[in-house]
C-alpha cells in the first residue's frame, strides 16, 4: 500500500462509471415505456418504480465497494468463489421455479438469481487463481484447474436450467487467450460454429437431397463431409514436402475425424437433448420450416418492433409495439426492441455504440494495470458484458437464436442490476488503485 | 511455444477488434432493419393499426318522377364476444334468441374458433320487432350487442328483377376486387351490380392502433377519412305502371315491356311471373331464393330480355313497310289470298296493304316477300334468293331485329333475323330459294324476337321512322344520360309510309271485326296489332303491340302471354289497361281490367289438360 494518502475520488475512471450510468439512465426510461401501459410510473410497487428502488439501491452498493480496499476483494476472491458455488448447488434444491428453471431465491416480493452473482465471483477466482500462477499454461495441472473453476458454476447453473448465462461463462475464453491460451482454440471455436451452422442447415433441410426420406438429411450430410474432406486432405498431403506428409496426415485425419464427432454429437444433440421449443428457436433463426407457427412469434414481434422504428422512432413511450404488448418480455431481454422502436436507428446505434465504448475501455482499463489480478479481472468483465450484449442483442436483431439473458444495465430486474454493479465497482475501485501496486 | 508479456499483450487488439466487429455487425444489421426496408415497419403496421370501414349510405333507386323505388333500412345483426361469455345461462340465451340450444351452441363455438376478442355475428339480420324483443333482455349478457347494417328494402317490392339482388359478397368478389371484406354486401345483380361502382359510394376509414388483445387504444385522426354517399340511380320506370303491369301480369307467365318512344325510356319491363325482391334479403334469403330457382315457371329468367318468341303476324307491318319504300309495292297493291301455297284465315279475297294487315293476311305478305328477294330477272333462283335475303336482312336490322339494341340492359338476347351465311350453314351454297324459306315472310320461321324488340318496334311505328336505344337509367348522381342514349337510330324507311301502317293498326282496335277490340280504350286513338305464336300441342302464345295516342305517341307497349290462345284475348286487354292507365293515370273498375286481373290458367279452354298449372309463387 502506498504511503501517500488515498483518495478514491480522484482515481476514479469517470468514463466508465458516467457510461454505466448513462446506460442505467436509458434502460430505466425505456422500462418506463415498456411497461407504461399497465402501471404508473411513480409507483413503487410498478416495475418502474421497483427498478428505480434496485437503482437507489445499487448506487449505494456501487458508493460502498468504491470505498473497500481492493485488497480485500483480492483476498475474499475463493470464499466469495465458494459461497456463490454453494448458493448454486442450494438454488437447485430450495430454488423457486420460474418459467422451467430453478435459478430463484424467493425474498418476499424480491427475488434473487444467484447465477447473476457467480459471474463476479468466477471473475474474481479466475483473477486470483492466474494471477498466483504466474504463467499458468505452462503446466497441464493449471490448465486444467483453470478450466475447472469456470466449468463449475457454469455446470451448475446449466443444471437450473439457463444456457443463456451458461454461453456466458463460454465468454472466459477471451479471458484465458489474453492470457496465454493458444489462438488456435479462437479459431477451433469459429470453426466449430461454421461446422454447427452447416450440420443444422443441411440436416434440416432435406430437401436439399435427391434421393432421401425423413431424417436422413443429415447424413448424408455427414457422408458428404467425409468425401469432401478426404479429397482436401489428399490433396492437401500431395501439395506437402514429402517430410512434413506424416504430420499433415495425422493432424487431417485428427480435424476431419473430429469435425465429424463433433458434427454427430451436434446433431444427434439437437435431436435427443434439446427441448422441442429450443430446437424449434434454432431451426426458425435460419429460416427453416417449424411445424409449430408460434415458434417464431417472439421473435417476429420483436424484428417488427424493432423494423418499424426508422431513422429517428417513434419517440419515448410512443410505440404501439411497445406500448400494447406485442413484444414478450419487453422490459427484459427483448429491452432492446423498446430502443429500436421508439429511439429508430440512431437511438439503438447509439446504445450499441455505448457498450461497445464501455467493453473497449474495459480492456483498455485491464491493460494498464500493474497488477495482473486487475488485468485478468478486467478481462473477464469485459468478456462477460460482450457476451450479455452479443446473445442479447444478436437474439432481437435474429442474429442468434432466443435465448434469455439480459442487457447489462438496460433490462429490467434487480437481481442484474446489482450483479454488473459488483462487477464494475470492484473493477472500477480496483483500477482506481493501479498506481498503488507494486508490481 | 511460449509467448512472453509483450506479445501476450498484443492480444488485446484482436479482442478489441473482435468487439468492435460485434458491434459493426449490429450497427449494419440496425441499417438494415430500420432503414434501407419497409418489410418490418408493415409488418408491424399490419399488427398495431386496424382500420375501421366506415360504410357509406348507399344511393337509392328512384322511378322517373322521384319515387323511391328501393331504399336503405336499418337491420340488426346480434354480435358476440366469445371472451365476455363465459358463465352464461345458454338455456335462457337460446329461448331469448329463439335458436335450440345446440344451435346455438354451435354458433358460439363458431364465433369462439373466429376470435375469442372479436365481435362475430351471431344471428344476421333481424327484423326490427325481433330486435325490439331483444333489446330489453341484452344487458344480461355482457358479450352480446348489436350491430346496425343498412339493407336494402324495396319499397313496392316491384321491378325486382332489374332492381337485382344486394347481397353479401362470396370469396370470388373479395379476389376479384380487394375494397370488398367479409361481411360486406355488394350489388349480385340487375341495376345493383350494373351500377355497383356508382351506388356504393366511398366508405371511410377510421384508423385504430390496437393493442395484442385487438382492443383499440388510440385513434390516428390525421389520416381517417369520412365516407361518401353512394350516388342515386334514376330509373326510367313509371313505378305506378311497373306496378299496375305487374298486378295484370299476376298468375301469368310472359313479359311486358313499355317504351317512352320519344326517348327510348323503358317505362315499364315485367317479367312474369314476377317476385317480391323483399324475399331475397334476410336470414330467409336461402329459402326463397331456392323455391325461385326451383320453380317450374322460372321466376328468376327475365322473359323481357331472354324470351326469344317467333314475331309473327306483328312482323308483317315490318314487311309492308320495307315493300313500300322499295317499290314493290303500294298502299293500294291488292294482292289475290292465294291459298293453295299458304294458309290463311278469315273470310277476305283480295285484300290492300291495310286490309292485309288488319286480317294477317298470309298470301298477301308471301308475294310481298318474293317481290323483294326476287328482285333480279337476269338471275336464277338461287342467286336471286341468296342476294335478296341478304339485301332484306339489313332492312330487317334496321329497325333493330336481331340486334344488340344497345342501351345497356343486361343479359339481353339478340333474337335471330336469318341471313344468307345462316342459310348457307344449314341448306349449303346454292341450295335454297324463296321457297325454301318462305315462312319468314310471315314472321314465322327462324325468326325470333324478344319482347324488348318488339317494344322498340311499336316505338319505331310511334316515331314512324326512328328509335332511340331503349334503355332503363335516367340519370346516375345528376351526370344525366350518356350521348349514345340520345342518339336517333334512323330507320331507312320514309314515314309517309308508316301512315297506311297505323291506319291498319288503328283499324286492328276500332274495326268491328278488328282481332285487338279488347285494346280499346275510349278517349284514346290507340293503335296495335295481335299476334298468335303457335306452340305445337300447346295453346298458343298470346302477343299484342301497341302505341297510343296515335297524333303524339306517348307511350310504346309490347305484352306476351305464353300459352295463353289468341293475341286479341290476353296480350290485348293487357295492352289497352296498360295504355289506360299511362294516359290517363288511373283505371276505372271495369270490365276489362276485372277479366284480366282474375284470370289464372288454363287461359285458353281448348288447351286446358296441357297447360302449366303451377301457380304464380
Amino acid at each position: 500500500m502506498s504511503p501517500r494518502r488515498f483518495n478514491v475520488l480522484y482515481q476514479l475512471d469517470w468514463p466508465t462509471l458516467l457510461v454505466v450510468l448513462l446506460l442505467v439512465v436509458l434502460g430505466w426510461l425505456n422500462i418506463v415505456s415498456a411497461t407504461a401501459e399497465a402501471e404508473v410510473v411513480w409507483d413503487l410497487s410498478g416495475k418502474a418504480g421497483k427498478q428505480l428502488i434496485w437503482m437507489g439501491v445499487c448506487a449505494c452498493v456501487m458508493a460502498g465497494l468504491l470505498a473497500i480496499e481492493g485488497e480485500f476483494y483480492i483476498r475474499t476472491s475463493v470464499l466469495q468463489y465458494l459461497v456463490i458455488l454453494a448458493l448454486l448447488t442450494a438454488v437447485l434444491v430450495v430454488g423457486k421455479k420460474v418459467g422451467g428453471a430453478r435459478s430463484w431465491f424467493g425474498v418476499g416480493s424480491f427475488g434473487i438469481q444467484p447465477s447473476e452473482f457467480a459471474k463476479t465471483a468466477t471473475a474474481l477466482m479466475v483473477a486470483w487463481f492466474l494471477s498466483r500462477h504466474g504463467r499458468p499454461w505452462r503446466t497441464l495441472a493449471t490448465r486444467l484447474q483453470s478450466l475447472a473453476i469456470i466449468a463449475l458454476p457454469a455446470g451448475l447453473i446449466l443444471l437450473q436450467p439457463d444456457a443463456g448465462t451458461v454461453l456466458v461463462f463460454g465468454g472466459f475464453v477471451f479471458v484465458l487467450y489474453r492470457e496465454g491460451l493458444s489462438g488456435n482454440v479462437l479459431l477451433l471455436g469459429v470453426s466449430a460454429l461454421v461446422l454447427a451452422v452447416l450440420t443444422i442447415l443441411f440436416g434440416a433441410n432435406e430437401s436439399w437431397y435427391p434421393f432421401v426420406g425423413t431424417d436422413t438429411g443429415f447424413w448424408w450430410f455427414l457422408i458428404s463431409f467425409a468425401v469432401f474432406g478426404t479429397c482436401t486432405l489428399l490433396l492437401t498431403r500431395a501439395a506437402t514436402l514429402p517430410r512434413y506428409r506424416k504430420r499433415t496426415t495425422l493432424w487431417g485425419t485428427l480435424i476431419l475425424l473430429g469435425g465429424m464427432a463433433f458434427s454427430t454429437g451436434l446433431h444427434l444433440g439437437m435431436e435427443h437433448i434439446l427441448q422441442r421449443h429450443q430446437r424449434e428457436r434454432i431451426h426458425v433463426l435460419f429460416g427453416i420450416d417449424v411445424d409449430n407457427p408460434d415458434a417464431d412469434y417472439n421473435i417476429r414481434h420483436a424484428k417488427a418492433a424493432i423494423g418499424s422504428g426508422g431513422w429517428t422512432g417513434k419517440g419515448w413511450a410512443q410505440g404501439p409495439m411497445t406500448a400494447y404488448g406485442f413484444v414478450p418480455e419487453q422490459e427484459t431481454d427483448f429491452i432492446f426492441c423498446t430502443v429500436g422502436e421508439e429511439w429508430g436507428f440512431l437511438g439503438s446505434t447509439g446504445v450499441v455504440l455505448l457498450f461497445v465504448f464501455l467493453i473497449l475501455r474495459v480492456l483498455h482499463l485491464g491493460e494498464r494495470q500493474r497488477s495482473p489480478f486487475t488485468r485478468i479481472y478486467a478481462y473477464a468483465v469485459a468478456s462477460i458484458l460482450f457476451m450479455h450484449v452479443l446473445v442479447n442483442v444478436g437474439m432481437v436483431l435474429g442474429l442468434a437464436p432466443v435465448i434469455g439473458i439480459p442487457l447489462p444495465f438496460f433490462s429490467y430486474g434487480g437481481s442484474s442490476l446489482m450483479g454488473f454493479t459488483l462487477l464494475m465497482g470492484i473493477l472500477i475501485r480496483l483500477d482506481a488503485e493501479r498506481f498503488s501496486v507494486l508490481r | 511455444m511460449e509467448l512472453n508479456g509483450r506479445d501476450l499483450a498484443k492480444r488485446q487488439r484482436i479482442v478489441g477488434a473482435i468487439v468492435l466487429g460485434v458491434g459493426l455487425l449490429f450497427v449494419i444489421r440496425l441499417f438494415q432493419m430500420q432503414v434501407t426496408t419497409d418489410e418490418w415497419k408493415n409488418r408491424a403496421e399490419r399488427l398495431t393499426e386496424e382500420q375501421e370501414v366506415l360504410q357509406p349510405a348507399r344511393g337509392l333507386c328512384l322511378d322517373r318522377h322521384g319515387d323511391l323505388l328501393v331504399t336503405n333500412v336499418p337491420s340488426y345483426d346480434l354480435m358476440v364476444v366469445p371472451r365476455h361469455m363465459a358463465g352464461i345461462d345458454t338455456t335462457a340465451l337460446a329461448s331469448l334468441v329463439q335458436l335450440d340450444r345446440a344451435e346455438l351452441e354451435r354458433r358460439l363455438a363458431k364465433a369462439r374458433r373466429y376470435s375469442r376478442y372479436k365481435a362475430s355475428p351471431l344471428m344476421r339480420q333481424l327484423s326490427a320487432e325481433e330486435y325490439a324483443a331483444l333489446s330489453s333482455e341484452l344487458w344480461r349478457y355482457p358479450g352480446l350487442s348489436i350491430r346496425t347494417k343498412p339493407v336494402r328494402k324495396n319499397v313496392y317490392g316491384i321491378a325486382s328483377q332489374i332492381v337485382g339482388e344486394y347481397r353479401e359478397v362470396d370469396r370470388e368478389d373479395m379476389n376479384r376486387d380487394s375494397r370488398y371484406r367479409l361481411g360486406d354486401y355488394k350489388g349480385k345483380s340487375g341495376v345493383e351490380a350494373q351500377f355497383e361502382s356508382d351506388l356504393r359510394g366511398t366508405p371511410g376509414i377510421r384508423h385504430h392502433l390496437v393493442d395484442v388483445r385487438n382492443n383499440v387504444r388510440n385513434t390516428l385522426t390525421d389520416m381517417d377519412s369520412l365516407p361518401v354517399t353512394g350516388a342515386d340511380v334514376t330509373l326510367t320506370l313509371d313505378a305506378d305502371l311497373q306496378r299496375y303491369a305487374e298486378q295484370l301480369m299476376e298468375g301469368k307467365r310472359g313479359a311486358v315491356v313499355a317504351i317512352e318512344p320519344a326517348t327510348g325510356e323503358v317505362l315499364a319491363f315485367v317479367s312474369a311471373p314476377s317476385y317480391d325482391g323483399n324475399l331475397l334479403t334476410g336470414t330467409s334469403r336461402g329459402a326463397a331464393y331456392d323455391s325461385l330457382a326451383k320453380h317450374p315457371w322460372k321466376p328468376l329468367y327475365n322473359r323481357a330480355v331472354r324470351g326469344t318468341y317467333r314475331p309473327g303476324s306483328i312482323f308483317k307491318m315490318v314487311q309492308g313497310l320495307i315493300a313500300m319504300e322499295q317499290g314493290s309495292i303500294s298502299p293500294r297493291t291488292h294482292i289475290d289470298c292465294n291459298r293453295d301455297i299458304i294458309g290463311c284465315h278469315g273470310g277476305h279475297t283480295q285484300d290492300d296493304l291495310r286490309r292485309a294487315v288488319v286480317h294477317s293476311c298470309n298470301p298477301y305478305f308471301y308475294e310481298v316477300m318474293r317481290r323483294m328477294v326476287n328482285q333480279h330477272p337476269d338471275k336464277d333462283k338461287f342467286d336471286n334468293a341468296r342476294l335478296g335475303l341478304g339485301w332484306w336482312t339489313e332492312r330487317i336490322k334496321d329497325f333493330g331485329l336481331g340486334t344488340d339494341l344497345g342501351g345497356h340492359i343486361p343479359g339481353t338476347r339478340l333474337g335471330l333475323v336469318p341471313d344468307t351465311t345462316y342459310y348457307n350453314n344449314i341448306y349449303g351454297r346454292r341450295h335454297w330459294t324463296f321457297r325454301t324459306i318462305y315462312s319468314i315472310s310471315i314472321g314465322e320461321g327462324e325468326l325470333l324476337a324478344t319482347p324488348l324488340h318488339m317494344a322498340n318496334l311499336a316505338a319505331i311505328m310511334a316515331n314512324k321512322g326512328w328509335y332511340m336505344e331503349p334503355h332503363l337509367i335516367r340519370d346516375i348522381g345528376g351526370k344525366g344520360k350518356p350521348e349514345s342514349l340520345q342518339v336517333r337510330h334512323e330507320v331507312a324507311v320514309s314515314a309517309t309510309h308508316f301512315d297506311p301502317i297505323l291506319d291498319a293498326m288503328q283499324a286492328v282496335i276500332e274495326d268491328k271485326s278488328g282481332t285487338g277490340r279488347r285494346a280499346y280504350t275510349p278517349g284514346i286513338t290507340t293503335c296495335g296489332k295481335t299476334g298468335t305464336v303457335q306452340n305445337r300441342n300447346k295453346a298458343d302464345h298470346s302477343v299484342f303491340m301497341a302505341l297510343a295516342p296515335r297524333k303524339s305517341p306517348e307511350i310504346a307497349v309490347s305484352v306476351y302471354v305464353e300459352y295463353a290462345g289468341a293475341g286479341g284475348d290476353w296480350a290485348a286487354p293487357i295492352a289497352g289497361l296498360l295504355v289506360e292507365k299511362y294516359l290517363h293515370g288511373d283505371v276505372p273498375n271495369t270490365e276489362r281490367e276485372r277479366r284480366v286481373m282474375g284470370a289464372t290458367y288454363p287461359l285458353d279452354p281448348q288447351f286446358a289438360e296441357v297447360e302449366p298449372t303451377q301457380p304464380a309463387p
